[in-house]
């Protein structure tokens, strides 16, 4: 473990900055939320516990040019607009987004791969920081994440006057070794301490004991067919909201832009919730806000364990709570499903 | 004959004018071959109340560096009262416009009658050059659409 | 006045006369209630809520709720009431298959004021109508009610309800003196480029989620321009910043001499951008150039953008007056 006085995380933040771009969370005045920024000389991180908007914009952004199509005559071309990515660095991940990414890279990873994806994902070093002031809607903990002990190319802690770096991959090794220079060795007595403590805070979370038991495949249909999905949705503004937040979700449309001279193909996030999400010939199949309601939350709690060995596609970040209209989330889903079984 | 080359910013502009009275009056202009710049584009509406924001909004995405509306002078509507709706609609869509920061000067409302050659050709001449002077619409531009 | 609230759609319900009851329902935190409908007394004395933390404006609801078989009971503040009059002006609203019933409201609590006083990790929330009492997950405080509210109940416009079936508690009045229009005027005094930076600023922070649109009493198309592939304006994820100016420009627009004010689509934004703004900014210019009008508060009288006279201004005001150069 190494270790660098807090007061000259300004130093490694230049360090970092001069060899490739670094992100960090900064406070934004205007919104009162932290959001992710290229730092430059000036540029302080930010205290608060999360940012608005979720880390995943780094790796699928919500939109993204994929292809350009000209037309002269009956000959169409096709060019890749993509250019060569350019390394960079995301400072202060927290253990709930870094989980986002394990959860990410099982679908665009898989194959047929995202090449858009994963040359962002290859160029990216993610320095994750354990959080110590965890909110009443964190609730990732009944996912198996220890927000104490953060993944990432390298884990951070913050513990008293210290930063704390572990490397836990080759990438967070070559990260370290390219600013060794500012770092000292160092024991990791301040951050198991510093653990002990913040742990006992996550034993007061009010959704630490969320019960995720009945959410299997076996109990599919069951919790398809349930009679509480109407009135849970009832109130359902059918705003994208709570999937734009998540750092999970990654449903995405495909569309066609006429720039007036040629074609941008583009992509960008789409929503369940919306009433031409999945759209046929024949229309949508779900019918009702009730079934894009439903289709949200299956897909976190059942159909996607389904498929990747029970990892749940939820890392209770805790966003939707706080950015719902209508204040419905994941959290009211699980125990009202939950009492139901 | 020579085509001279210069740097010189051309800006391009829509206009949106009503069948009834200003396009009329674009004719006229026409025959009576008074000179008014190329860069203007006319787009034919039944009635200038036709036009709604976003064709204002969706010229400016599509490269237009000005906007300017033309219809039958208040009271002369040939389906009445159109042109007193435009009137209120556009008085609201410039001034928000404005709020935004973006600049007033790039849209205009004007009424120009079928017998007003002179003055459509005036108008435009006068609209081409104030939008000239502001130079490229950067402030509602959408870099998709710019031209390679 | 829950409890009393409660009884009135018990005895409704028991009588025959309402077939269900929109009102608010209770969540985990005091703070994160939903709106939710009720069929049955036990589910009323279980979940049902009306205090200082009940923000959500139920009205649009209706337009749904109106459609089902027998009459709904909805509970409606008095600026509720203004976007409820506004959608029967507008025909949304099956007027006959609704019982109103008007509630009172002296200003609500709202979270994200108070989380941006520095509070994190609320765990319980109430108000006694002066004080607030927050618990954390690291000490308790409180506040007064005034510093916990947000600015559109700062600056409630009335505390008068402009339809209803029946009223509980004390009727309020119009609040004449509000100042709801000094950050416009203070907008409007920056130099284009101030203001223009303003904007950018705020609205370069959209996700584009719909919530502002979706929320909102007033946008209650059947098709929105912005969902229809045919429209040429279909954008489903803001590209650039022109798509970001257009959708904010065409939505404000669009609710234009319709928007009561009643400010849920910037409660709602999640990335906190002030639209209450954009839409305030028409009503101003409104009052100004057309004359005094505030959508929803009287049913027969033609809105501003489906009227004129024949003296009214030219476009080129605009160049004419306002803010600096």
């Amino acid at each position: 473990m190494f270790t660098l006085p807090v007061s000259k995380l300004n130093d490694l933040f230049a360090a970092v900055a001069s060899t490739r771009k670094l992100y960090l969370p900064v406070d934004d005045e205007a919104s009162g939320h932290a959001e992710y920024k290229v730092w430059h000389e000036g540029v302080t991180l930010s205290n608060a516990l999360n940012t608005a908007r979720s880390a995943k914009d780094f790796f699928f952004p919500q939109t993204e040019n994929l292809v350009d199509f000209k037309m002269e005559g009956k000959t169409i071309e096709v060019i890749d607009t993509r250019t060569e990515s350019e390394d960079f660095v995301v400072f202060g991940v927290r253990a709930c987004d870094a989980r986002s990414f394990d959860i990410l890279d099982r679908v665009f990873l898989a194959e047929p791969v995202d090449s858009y994806y994963k040359n962002r994902r290859e160029h990216g070093v993610i320095v994750t920081l354990a959080c110590t002031r965890p909110e009443e809607t964190c609730f990732c903990t009944v996912f198996g994440i220890d927000p104490t002990n953060p993944a990432g190319d390298v884990s951070g802690w913050i513990a008293g006057e210290n930063l704390y770096l572990s490397a836990n991959t080759e990438k967070g090794e070559a990260f370290l070794s390219s600013v060794s220079k500012l770092l000292a060795e160092s024991d990791d007595e301040a951050v198991k301490a510093q653990q002990a403590e913040v742990k006992e805070i996550l034993k007061k979370l009010p959704l630490g004991s969320l019960d995720l038991t009945p959410f299997k495949p076996e109990n599919l249909l069951k919790l398809f067919d349930s009679k509480r999905w109407k009135d849970l949705s009832e109130a359902c503004l059918g705003c994208g909201s709570c999937t734009f937040v998540c750092p999970t979700c990654q449903c995405y449309d495909i569309r066609d832009f006429d720039t007036g001279h040629g074609i941008k193909r583009y992509r960008c996030w789409d929503s369940c919730m919306y009433s031409d999400f999945t759209r046929m010939a024949h229309g949508n199949p779900r019918l009702t806000q009730v079934e894009r309601f439903r289709q949200r939350f299956m897909h976190k709690l059942v159909y996607y364990p389904s498929n990747n060995e029970g990892i749940y596609s939820c890392v209770g970040c805790g966003r939707c709570l706080a950015k719902c209209p209508i204040s419905m989330n994941i959290a009211k889903v699980i125990k009202a499903l939950g009492e139901e079984a | 004959m020579q085509v001279k080359e210069t740097n010189e910013f051309k800006p391009k502009i829509v206009a949106f004018c009503c069948n009834w009275c200003s396009y009329a009056g674009a004719d006229l202009a026409g025959t009576n071959r008074l000179q008014y710049p190329a860069d203007v584009k006319i787009i034919r509406v039944p009635c200038s109340c036709r036009v709604n924001p976003m064709f204002i909004l969706r010229a400016f995405q599509r490269g237009a560096d000005g906007v300017i509306l033309c219809g039958c002078h208040p009271g002369d509507c040939h389906y009445t009262t159109g042109n007193y709706y435009t009137r209120r609609r556009m008085t609201l869509l410039f001034s928000m416009l404005d709020y935004l920061g973006i600049e007033k000067e790039r849209t205009r409302v004007e009424w120009v009658s079928a017998a007003e050659g002179a003055k459509f050709a005036a108008t435009m001449n006068d609209f081409v050059a104030t939008v000239t002077k502001l130079g490229e619409n950067k402030r509602l531009e959408d870099l998709r659409c710019k031209a390679k | 006045m829950q409890s009393e609230m409660i009884k009135r759609a018990k005895e409704l319900l028991a009588s025959g006369e309402v077939a269900r009851v929109v009102g608010w329902k209770a969540g985990e935190f005091d703070y994160d209630i939903t709106p939710g409908v009720f069929t049955t007394a036990e589910e009323l004395d279980s979940a049902f809520l009306y205090n200082d933390l009940c923000e959500a404006n139920l009205s649009k609801y209706m337009i749904a709720q109106s459609r089902k078989e027998g009459k709904t009971l909805v509970f409606l503040k008095p600026c509720d009431t203004y976007s409820f009059s506004q959608l029967l002006k507008e025909h949304r609203i099956l007027r006959e298959n609704v019982y109103v019933i008007g509630v009172p409201c002296d200003g609500k609590v709202d979270v994200d004021t108070v989380k941006a006083t520095g509070l994190t990790g609320i765990c319980s929330m109430t108000s006694d109508g002066e004080t607030v009492t927050v618990k954390t997950l690291y000490g308790d405080s409180t506040m007064s009610k005034a510093d916990a509210m947000s600015e559109r109940c700062i600056n409630c416009k009335s505390k008068k309800h402009v339809v209803y079936d029946e009223l509980l508690g004390e009727e309020g009045d119009v609040v004449a003196d509000n100042h709801r229009f000094d950050m416009v005027e203070k907008i409007e005094a920056m130099t284009p480029d101030e203001r223009f930076e303003f904007w950018r600023n705020e609205l370069s922070r959209c996700i584009r989620c719909n919530a502002c649109r979706n929320v909102c009493p007033a946008c209650s198309c059947e098709k929105c321009v912005f969902d229809n592939e045919q429209s040429g304006a279909f954008n489903k994820g803001a590209s650039d910043s022109f798509e970001e100016n257009m959708f904010h420009i065409i939505r404000a627009f669009h609710v234009a001499g319709r928007c009561t004010d009643c400010g849920e689509c910037s409660r709602v934004c999640p990335q906190n951008i002030p639209l209450h703004l954009l839409n305030r900014k028409f009503i101003k210019d409104i009052n100004e150039l057309y004359g005094e009008y505030q959508a929803g508060e009287n049913a027969d009288e033609r809105a501003p953008l489906n009227t004129f006279t024949t003296e009214d201004v030219e476009p080129s005001i605009v160049y004419e007056r306002g803010g600096k150069q």
